[in-house]
C-alpha cells in the first residue's frame, strides 16, 4: 500500500549514528509557514478520513475484523522465526529465490547486486516503500543502473531533482497543474511543449511515459504489503497500476519487504484484504491487488528474489511496546486523522515515514539518545484519534508516553540534569505535599498578579512564553479553591 | 450522598470558579460535599511527559488521599481520564502492585458522568440564557467516553441555546507539555479551533476540562474574540439569580 | 554467520520467553453477507453491479443465449477493429463478431502488438459483491497476466454464479498457487477520489458483462 509509515531501521550497519536530523518542532516550521501545502494537506487528509470513515461504516463487523487483524499479527510476531522459515520455505519450492538483508546497506548491496547479475543497465521500481530506508536508489546509481521509479509520486520527485518524498502521496494533479505542466515539458521525454495543464492531460503524458518504462522493463523492483507464509505468496496493493505492471511484464522480479511484512496463513488474507483498503484510502478494495507466488511458467517473470529486511525491526520485537508497533500494516490511517500531521505532513518526521506510527516507530528502531528522534514522542497531543482508527488496534498514544518515558530515563542518566528534569522534579516534590503546595498557589498568585494586566497574562518568562506567544492566560485569582473552600462558614476548617 | 470533591490543582489555582460551581450545584441537589484537604495533584502531566517515578509519586499520593470515599467527582475531565486509564499503566511502569490494587478500588467521577450515571439526573435546575457551543475534549471523548451526556445536561438548561459545531471532535492542540513543546503546531490547532468556535455564534464555548478551555479561552482572548469560555459547571450551577453566581 | 542466521537468532533473542506464544485469532467478522445487504441472489447480483458502477466500470447484464451478440455489441460501440483474447475463451463468445479481428493468444509475443489491440475479451475466476471486484487467476477464458494489462479497454465476462458476496467467500474459492489479479475498477492515478484522475497503468477502461440464466 502506498502508506507512509514504513518501519525503518538504523541507516548503515553496526549501529552506526542515525543520519543528523531537526527536531520536530524546527523541521514543521517550513510545513506550517506554507499555506499552500497546508491547504493541500487539510484538503487531502480531510477527504480521506471522510471516505475511511464511510468505508469502514458500511461494514457491520469492523470491530470484528479489527480484533481479528491485531490477533493475526500478534501470532505473526510472536512467532516470526518460524513463520519466516516457513515462509523461505514456501517461496523456495514455488521457484523464488529468499535472501536475507541483515542491515539496510546489506539489502541495497543485495538488489543492486540482483539486478546487474541479469546484465541490464536498468530497471523499474514499483510501490517499494523501503526504498528511502535502504538508500536504493543511491546504491543502483553507484552501480551504474539506471532506476526508473514508476510511482506517481517518485516520478515527480525524480524529474524535480530532488530525493523520495517522505509522502508518497500522488502529486495533485488538479491543484499543482502549472507547476506539474511546466516541469513535464522541461524533464519528462517526450512530453509535447504544448502540453496542456488540465489535469487529465498531465496524467495521461505521465502515463504514457511510464507504460513505456514499464513496457519496455526487463527488471523490476517492488514492495509487498503482505507475504503469506504458508503459501509463499506475495501480495500488493495499489492505486496505480504500476505494480500490477512491474510484476507482469519483465523477466526478473526482485520484492523487497520488511520481516514484518509476512502473515501466517492464506486465509488471514480474507482479513487483511478488509482491514487495510478501507483504512488507507477508503476503498472497499484498492484498484489492483497482484497476488503471486514464487513463478508461473509462461505468465510473469521468469525469475523471482525476495529480499527479507530486518534492519532494527527484530530488535524492536524484544519488548511489548515494539512488539505492538511492528503489527502496523502500514495504512497511514493514523496519519491521516492525526490534527498535528495534518499541519505539518510527513517531511518533519524524517526519513521513515511520517504520522503518529512514524513517531512511534523511528525512536523505537533508532533509539532516543539524539534530540531530534527524542523530539518524535512528543509530536503528539495524545488526542487519540489515531488508536481509534488504528485497523489492528496499535494503541499509539500508549506507545508515544512509553517513549517519552524511555526518553527521560535516558536523560536521568546524563550527568547534568536538562531544565526540564529539574522543573518536573520540583513540581513533583511541591505536590508531594500539603504544606508546600499550598505555599507554591500564595506565591504563584502574587507572581502572577505581578505579571496581568487587565485580567490578563499576555507575556510569561522563559518556558512558559511559549505559552504567551500566542494566548493569553488568565490572571489567577486572588484566592485559591482551597482557600475559599477553608473561608466557608458552613464548611470551616478543613471539612 | 457524601461526595469528595477533586478539584485538580490547576483549578484550584487558576479557576476555582469551577470547584465552587459543582459545590453550589452538588449541594443544591442535595448532596454532602467534602474537600479531602491533603489532594494536590494526580500527575498527569508528570505521566504524559515521560516522568514515571514522579507519577507513580503522586497517583500513590492520590490513591491514598481518596481511598476512602465511596465518591469522588472530579470537573477535571482528563484528571479523571488519567486516573481511570493510566493509574494502571502507571503502576506497571514503577512495578507497584499495590497501586494497582488501589486505582482499581478508587470510585472517580468525572462530574457529567456522576450526574447522569449516578445521580440519574439530566435536569439540574438550571438557567442560562445563552447561545452555547460545546467541545468535547479528548479525555472526555475518547478516554472517558462520556458520549452525550454533557450535551444532555446542557439541552436540559432552561433559556440555553445549544448550537453545533463544525470539527467539534478535533483536538484543540493542547496537549499538556504539546503546547510549549510544539508551541508552533498547537498554534495552528487553536486557531482552527476559534475559527470553528467563532463560526458558530456562540457567545460561550463549554467544555468539561479548563485545561482545554484555558488553551481556546486564551487564543479567543488574545484575538478579542467575543466569545466566554466556561466549564459545564458553571453553566449547570447557573440559577439566574445574582445570589447564586458563582463566577469570581 | 550467515544474515539469514543472525536475523532469525535477533528474533528468537528478542522474543525471548515470549517466543512460540500462539495467539487464536477470533474469527467472529462475518463470512457471508447480511440479509439487509442481499437476500436473494438476484440481490447479490444486483449489489455486485451497483458496486462496480461505484469504480467507474460499466456493468451490463446479458443471457446466456445473448451473451455473444452483447460482447459484439460491446465492442462496436468501443469502436473497436482488433481485439485480443485468451487462447482458451470459449469459442461461442466471439462467434457474433462482425467487423472485429479477434487475435487468440497463442504464444504472442510482441508487447508492441498487444498494446495496439483495442482491447481484451476474458472471462473471470471469482467476482465479489461487497466490493465490486473482479478476479482473474489465469484459469480458463483468463490467459496470461499481461493479456488484460496492457490493452486500454476490458471487458470481463462474468458468471453469475462466479459471484461471491464476500471477500472471505473470496480467499476461499481462490487458488493461492495461481497470480491473481483483483480489479475494482480501472486504475487510477492518485490517492483518494478527488485527486483521483483517469490514468493509471492496466486498461482504461473496464467493462463488465454479467451472464446470467
Amino acid at each position: 500500500m502506498s502508506g507512509d509509515s514504513s518501519v525503518g531501521g538504523r541507516a548503515s550497519s553496526s549501529g552506526a549514528a542515525p543520519a543528523p536530523m531537526p527536531k520536530f518542532a524546527v523541521a514543521a516550521r517550513g510545513a506550517l509557514a506554507d499555506t499552500a501545502l497546508r491547504r493541500d494537506l487539510r484538503a487531502v487528509t480531510g477527504e480521506l478520513r471522510r471516505r475511511r470513515e464511510a468505508a469502514v461504516g458500511e461494514l457491520g463487523d469492523w470491530e470484528e475484523l479489527r480484533e481479528a487483524g491485531r490477533a493475526i499479527r500478534d501470532e505473526t510476531l510472536l512467532n516470526l522465526d518460524a513463520h519466516l522459515e516457513r515462509l523461505e520455505k514456501s517461496v523456495t519450492e514455488a521457484g523464488g529465490t529468499v535472501h536475507w538483508a541483515a542491515d539496510a546497506a546489506e539489502a541495497a548491496r543485495l538488489v543492486t547486486g540482483l539486478v546487474t547479475a541479469t546484465g541490464h543497465g536498468e530497471a523499474v521500481t514499483a510501490a517499494v516503500p523501503a526504498a528511502r530506508e535502504i538508500g536504493l536508489y543511491e546504491a543502483l546509481a553507484e552501480a551504474g543502473v539506471t532506476a526508473h521509479p514508476t510511482d506517481l509520486a517518485e516520478l515527480v520527485a525524480r524529474l524535480d531533482g530532488g530525493p523520495a518524498p517522505a509522502d508518497p502521496a500522488p502529486p495533485a494533479f488538479h491543484r499543482d497543474r502549472a507547476r506539474l505542466r511546466e516541469l513535464f515539458v522541461r524533464a519528462l521525454p517526450d512530453a509535447p511543449p504544448d502540453l496542456p495543464d488540465d489535469p487529465a492531460a498531465l496524467a495521461a503524458a505521465a502515463r504514457a511515459h511510464l507504460r513505456r518504462r514499464l513496457l519496455s522493463a526487463r527488471v523490476a523492483v517492488c514492495g509487498a504489503d503482505f507475504m503469506v507464509a504458508d503459501t509463499g505468496t506475495l501480495v500488493l496493493l495499489e492505486s496505480e497500476g504500476n505494480g500490477r505492471a512491474a510484476v507482469t511484464l519483465p523477466g526478473t522480479l526482485i520484492c523487497v519487504a520488511g520481516i514484518d511484512a509476512v502473515v501466517p496463513t492464506w486465509d488471514d488474507l480474507e482479513v487483511l484484504l478488509q482491514l487495510l483498503p478501507r483504512s488507507a484510502t477508503g476503498d472497499r478494495m484498492s484498484p489492483c491487488v497482484s497476488t503471486w507466488t514464487g513463478v508461473t511458467p509462461g505468465d510473469g517473470p521468469s525469475e523471482l528474489h525476495l529480499v527479507l529486511l530486518d534492519n532494527g525491526r527484530s530488535a524492536a520485537l524484544a519488548d511489548e511496546a515494539g512488539r505492538a508497533a511492528l503489527r502496523c500494516v502500514r495504512c497511514s490511517a493514523c496519519a491521516h486523522v492525526c490534527p498535528v500531521y495534518e499541519r505539518t505532513g510527513g517531511e518533519p518526521y524524517g526519513p521513515r515515514g511520517g504520522g503518529p506510527i512514524g513517531a512511534v516507530l523511528t525512536p523505537l528502531v533508532e533509539g532516543v539518545e539524539d534530540a531530534a528522534r527524542a523530539s518524535l514522542p512528543y509530536a503528539s497531543t495524545l488526542c487519540g484519534a489515531c488508536a481509534d482508527v488504528c485497523p489492528v488496534k496499535i494503541d499509539i498514544p500508549d506507545l508515544l508516553v512509553r517513549l517519552r518515558g524511555r526518553v527521560v530515563e535516558s536523560r536521568r542518566r546524563r550527568p547534568v540534569p536538562t531544565p526540564e528534569l529539574l522543573m518536573m522534579r520540583s513540581a513533583a516534590w511541591t505536590m508531594a505535599d500539603r504544606g508546600r503546595y499550598e505555599a507554591a498557589l500564595r506565591s504563584g498568585a502574587r507572581w502572577a498578579r505581578l505579571l496581568s494586566r487587565g485580567g490578563r497574562i499576555r507575556r510569561l518568562p522563559g518556558l512558559l512564553g511559549k505559552w504567551t506567544d500566542a494566548r493569553d492566560l488568565p490572571a489567577p485569582p486572588v484566592h485559591s479553591f482551597r482557600a475559599w473552600w477553608r473561608a466557608r462558614p458552613r464548611h470551616g476548617g478543613d471539612r | 450522598m457524601r461526595v469528595a470533591l477533586f478539584v485538580a490543582c490547576f483549578n484550584d489555582a487558576l479557576f476555582p470558579g469551577t470547584g465552587r460551581a459543582v459545590t453550589a450545584l452538588l449541594e443544591r441537589l442535595g448532596h454532602e460535599v467534602v474537600f479531602p484537604p491533603d489532594q494536590t495533584c494526580c500527575g498527569q502531566m508528570h505521566w504524559t511527559t515521560g516522568y514515571r517515578r514522579e507519577a507513580a509519586d503522586l497517583a500513590r499520593r492520590f490513591a491514598r488521599v481518596f481511598r476512602d470515599y465511596d465518591a469522588v467527582v472530579t470537573p477535571a475531565a482528563s484528571c479523571a481520564a488519567t486516573v481511570r486509564a493510566s493509574y494502571a499503566r502507571i503502576a506497571r511502569a514503577d512495578g507497584d502492585d499495590d497501586l494497582a490494587r488501589a486505582a482499581e478500588g478508587l470510585a472517580v467521577h468525572e462530574l457529567s458522568e456522576f450526574l447522569v450515571d449516578v445521580l440519574g439526573v439530566t435536569d439540574v435546575g438550571a438557567y442560562f440564557p445563552h447561545r452555547v457551543a460545546y467541545h468535547p475534549t479528548c479525555h472526555s471523548l475518547r478516554t472517558l467516553e462520556l458520549g452525550d451526556r454533557p450535551l444532555r445536561l446542557l439541552r436540559a438548561v432552561k433559556g440555553l441555546e445549544l448550537v453545533d459545531m463544525p470539527a467539534a471532535e478535533e483536538c484543540c492542540g493542547f496537549g499538556g507539555t504539546f503546547a510549549m513543546k510544539n508551541a508552533d503546531v498547537s498554534v495552528a490547532m487553536v486557531a482552527d479551533k476559534v475559527r470553528h468556535v467563532r463560526s458558530t455564534g456562540a457567545d460561550v464555548l463549554c467544555a468539561a476540562d479548563n485545561a482545554c478551555l484555558a488553551h481556546i479561552g486564551g487564543a479567543l482572548s488574545r484575538l478579542r474574540g467575543g466569545v466566554r469560555v466556561m466549564h459545564l459547571a458553571e453553566i449547570l450551577a447557573a440559577t439566574g439569580s445574582p445570589a447564586a453566581a458563582v463566577r469570581a | 554467520m550467515s544474515s539469514r542466521e543472525r536475523i532469525l537468532r535477533r528474533v528468537r533473542e528478542a522474543l525471548g520467553e515470549e517466543r512460540g506464544t500462539s495467539v487464536d485469532v477470533p474469527r467472529r467478522y462475518r463470512r457471508r453477507l447480511t440479509a439487509a445487504e442481499a437476500a436473494t441472489r438476484a440481490d447479490v447480483i444486483a449489489l455486485f453491479t451497483e458496486r462496480v458502477a461505484d469504480h467507474r466500470a460499466t456493468v451490463r447484464h446479458t443471457g446466456a443465449d445473448d451473451l455473444a451478440t452483447s460482447i459484439a455489441a460491446a465492442l462496436w460501440a468501443r469502436e473497436a477493429r482488433r481485439v485480443v483474447a485468451p487462447a482458451d475463451l470459449p469459442f461461442g463468445w466471439l462467434a457474433e463478431l462482425d467487423g472485429v479481428q479477434a487475435v487468440a493468444d497463442t504464444g504472442l509475443t510482441d508487447l508492441d502488438t498487444l498494446a495496439a489491440v483495442d482491447g481484451v475479451v476474458t472471462g473471470c475466476a471469482v467476482a465479489i459483491a461487497r466490493t465490486g471486484t473482479i478476479v482473474l487467476d489465469g484459469g480458463r477464458a483468463q490467459g496470461r497476466r499481461l493479456l488484460s494489462l496492457v490493452p486500454d479497454y476490458h471487458l470481463c465476462v462474468v458468471h453469475a454464479d462466479q459471484i461471491v458476496g464476500t471477500v472471505p467467500e473470496a480467499v476461499a474459492r481462490l487458488r493461492p498457487d495461481r497470480p491473481l489479479t483483483w480489479i475494482s475498477g480501472p486504475c487510477a492515478a492518485g490517492g483518494p477520489e478527488a485527486r483521483r484522475v483517469e490514468g493509471g497503468q492496466g486498461p482504461r477502461a473496464l467493462e463488465v458483462l454479467v451472464v446470467e440464466d
